[in-house]
């Protein structure tokens, strides 16, 4: 279960975020975060429920504009940058959403075609069907393909929920609460399926989750956002070796001694 | 959320109560125009989503098809059993097959149509689209580089547009045959008569105006099923209050639009 050696570039970051502040209305949720994400490495964000770290990777992927700051993803400046421009970048970012985000209309396979025939025009059904096996087998639910997402698992969708962002090979991840509502065995395999995603398809990650289990397992690196702000920034014994209240019931909670 | 909380402290009058679902109302009313801005500036642009626009079409023609059959025959055959007496009075059955066509195609037809849909067809729209904004879908759409308005929007509002007016037609032609075998039992007026007689007050003027209310009811049944799903608030009350809010929603504009048309096809007379 040890964590694998990634192979991370320091001197590449792929995200670059400075003084970014968001405001819904009068609360204040993000006020000043400065975030580096290396290429190739796996970046745990911990914090309370509604400290923001959502409305974070909204950002980071477009989906909501920032107030103030910004916001470099693949060397693209996320506040000047175009719509069309936009709209390539976005396919080089995976979201993994909290409650996996399946289309329920569709079969899992058709789930996990519609990026693909979206996105590359002129592409042949043979190299849809490769991609969706390929991604299949990457997940381990290839018997899953002729299914309707109401029939999965709470653990086969999220699953199936990455492999649909994987099919279009995107160089940076996002997962939002992965192990959130599972069963610890399933977390444990969502874990080690985000460790094999950052080695077989070399991604960048920031990983969500208030769950330290998951922070140690897949992170290289791990942020506290406290206060609208990353307030410690490093390695999970670093982050935890305070007396601060605000973090140390993080740890008390998760492993009692 | 302190706002809401004085709020309850102190319980509204019922005048106040009235006030304030009028203004947001018109509030609402405000955000759909805003909608329908979005929908023309969108819609003209590719891609154009061709294949997504039939299959909406063929969900729109499906999902109120039965029902539409049934109550289309059911009103042409009321319709003309409760007007024979009073035209028998003044020995006036002949006038039957007239005043049935005028009431189906002039009226009925296109307005029956248009709330069986807003029934059937908008709020299952609205319950769609809501409970892919509550379960994050249209998200997911938009990060993996397919426009959701576009995709969902302007595909089911292009759909209930274009076959509203063709149910509605069907509606029409169904409740004229109801009337045709009600009449042809009683009177034993034959297909051809029935026929002459019933085209003959209709003008085209009529036919248009009729095809014209039930384009601007199958936009509306559209847009206000659309806008109210698209637009759900989280949680899974927000789906119901989606599904719902589009039937009621379309309903009233439905007969604001009746009252309207009726009124400017009147000048053109
Ligand atoms: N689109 C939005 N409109 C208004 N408020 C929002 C929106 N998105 C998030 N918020 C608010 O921002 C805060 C942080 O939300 P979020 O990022 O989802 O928290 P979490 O850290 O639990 O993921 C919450 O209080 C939430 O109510
Ligand atoms: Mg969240």
């Amino acid at each position: 279960m040890e964590k694998q050696k990634a192979n991370i570039d320091l001197n590449n970051e792929v995200i670059r975020i400075r003084g970014l502040q968001k405001s819904f209305g009068d609360y204040h949720v993000l006020r000043g975060i400065d975030l580096d994400l290396y290429q190739g490495e796996n970046l745990v964000v911990l914090g309370r429920s509604g400290t923001g770290k959502s409305v974070l990777i909204k950002l980071i992927s477009g989906m909501l504009y920032p107030d103030a700051g910004t916001i470099n993803v693949l060397g693209n400046e996320l506040t000047t940058i175009t719509e069309k421009e936009m709209e390539a970048l976005r396919i080089r970012i995976g979201f993994s959403f909290q409650n996996s985000a399946l289309y329920d209309s569709m079969t899992v396979r058709k789930n996990l075609e519609f990026p693909l025939v979206r996105n590359r025009k002129g592409i042949t059904r043979k190299e849809i069907d490769n991609a969706v096996h390929k991604v299949l087998d990457a997940v381990s639910l290839s018997q899953t393909i002729n299914q309707m997402p109401s029939e999965l698992s709470g653990g086969q969708r999220k699953r199936i929920g990455i492999a649909r962002t994987l099919i279009l090979n995107p160089e940076i991840m996002l997962y939002d609460e992965p192990t959130a509502g599972l069963d610890p065995i399933t977390c444990i395999e969502i874990n080690e399926l985000i460790n094999e995603v950052q080695q077989s398809y070399n991604t960048s990650s920031i990983i969500i989750t208030h769950d330290l289990t998951c922070a140690k397992m897949v992170g290289d690196r791990v942020a506290m956002l406290l206060d609208g702000q990353f307030q410690r920034v490093g390695s999970f014994d670093e982050v935890f070796a305070t007396d601060d209240a605000r973090v140390k019931p993080f740890y008390d909670y998760n492993f009692i001694e | 959320m302190e706002s809401i909380e004085s709020h309850t402290e102190q319980e509204p009058s019922g005048l106040t109560k009235v006030k304030n679902s009028v203004i947001s109302f018109f509030l609402m009313l405000y955000r759909v125009y805003a909608f329908i801005i979005r929908f023309f500036k969108e819609v003209f642009v590719p891609p154009y989503e061709f294949r997504e626009v039939v299959r909406q079409c063929y969900e729109t023609g499906v999902r109120s098809f039965t029902l539409i059959t049934l109550t289309g025959f059911i009103i042409g055959v009321i319709f003309t059993k409760q007007s024979r007496p009073s035209l028998t009075d003044f020995g006036a059955t002949s006038w039957l097959p007239s005043l049935v066509s005028i009431a189906v195609l002039k009226a009925l037809a296109p307005l029956v149509t248009a709330l069986i849909a807003a029934g059937k067809v908008g709020s299952s729209i609205g319950a769609e689209l809501g409970s892919m904004r509550v379960t994050e879908q249209i998200d997911a759409m938009e990060v993996s580089g397919t426009k959701p308005f576009k995709f969902l929007v302007c595909t089911r509002v292009i759909a209930t547009t274009f076959t509203i007016p063709l149910l509605a037609t069907y509606t029409a032609l169904i409740a004229l045959l109801g009337g045709y075998l009600n009449i042809n039992q009683n009177e034993g007026t034959s297909y051809a008569t029935f026929i002459e007689q019933a085209f003959e007050p209709i003008t085209f003027v009529d036919i248009w105006a009729s095809l014209a209310k039930a384009v601007v009811f199958g936009f509306t049944i559209g847009i206000v099923g659309c806008y109210q799903g698209y637009n759900s608030t989280k949680g899974t009350e927000g789906v119901g209050k989606a599904a719902n809010g589009a039937v009621v929603t379309a309903m009233f504009l439905v007969f604001i639009e009746e009252v309207l048309i009726v009124q400017i096809a009147g000048w053109f007379r």
